[in-house]
């Protein structure tokens, strides 16, 4: 098994946020925290896209690098995991992920900043496999149930797209050359610089 | 010293000596099982055998393909 990856796929994301709705509810999320969320990019222009975003599980991530009590760990998958009993939420992993991925309540006294909550892929924690102290901490484990992330199977559009990393770049792949649109997106049949790259420079006064 | 007033003593040393406990302040994080040792919840899903990684594996490709894949339902 290669590892477990997220991949949204832009032409088909309806921005219905069904993703965001599935997770909350999965896991009990509390307000105020968003361990997914859609973004939509030119919003209002014609030709917006929107994306699900949550933790991307990075295969180098920042978050644990950065992490001063090294409360992050990684398993076999590849999912990005963390121990809530360690972290003392300073929120450094807040600024290192690209993502916005580390989420944190403030429903404490004062509006003090608790432990820091993010997407575990659906793969709970380093508690006991679906055990009560897990869910409190971190959702459901799904994967240890036989199960995908809630998100990527409740997505409506199938837009969404969680497991193996091969057999979702698989899925993504046969899509696209189905409807012969999305290569361009990321970037497939390019190496080492843009699709612009190589072409005649645009006209000055031209508006882009 | 009477007995009543030296289990007293011994007691209160006790109670007074537990403050001096404190946690362990190891950096890290705790061991967690892998995700294909399952669950024992009712939640499990049937058709893999929870332990075998391999088994573990199908169920999760054959659930993607299944549940992600529309071009296998419907070419």
């Amino acid at each position: 098994m290669a590892r477990m990856k997220f991949i949204c796929d832009a032409e088909r994301c309806i921005e219905c946020n069904g993703c965001v709705t599935a997770c909350k509810n999965e896991h009990e999320v509390p307000w105020g925290v968003n361990r997914r969320r859609v973004v939509t990019l030119n919003d209002g222009v014609p030709g917006e896209r929107s994306i699900s975003v949550a933790c991307m599980h990075c295969s180098d991530a920042p978050c644990m690098a950065v992490c001063p009590v090294n409360c992050f760990y990684k398993t076999d998958e590849g999912v990005v995991l963390h121990d809530k009993d360690t972290c003392i939420g300073c929120g450094y992993c807040s600024y290192a992920c690209p993502f916005g991925a580390p989420q944190f309540p403030s429903q404490g006294t004062f509006g003090v900043r608790g432990k820091m909550d993010k997407c575990t892929f659906c793969a709970g924690g380093p508690e006991a496999n679906g055990s009560q102290a897990e869910f409190e901490k971190y959702g459901r484990n799904r994967l240890a149930e036989g199960k995908l992330p809630a998100c990527a199977e409740m997505c409506s559009t199938k837009a969404l797209l969680a497991g193996d990393g091969d057999v979702v770049a698989d899925i993504f792949r046969e899509r696209v050359i189905k409807r012969n649109k999305g290569a361009e997106v990321w970037g497939w049949g390019t190496a080492y610089g843009s699709a612009k790259a190589g072409q005649k420079p645009q006209a000055e006064g031209v508006k882009k | 010293m009477t007995k009543p007033t030296l289990v007293l003593l011994i007691a209160s040393c006790a109670m007074a000596l537990s403050a001096c406990g404190e946690k362990a302040q190891t950096l890290g994080t705790k061991d967690d099982a892998t995700a294909f040792s399952g669950v024992n919840n009712a939640f499990i899903e049937k058709g893999w055998q929870a332990g075998d990684k391999t088994s573990w594996e199908r169920q999760l490709n054959a659930r993607a393909q299944y549940g992600q894949n529309d071009h296998t339902r419907s070419p």
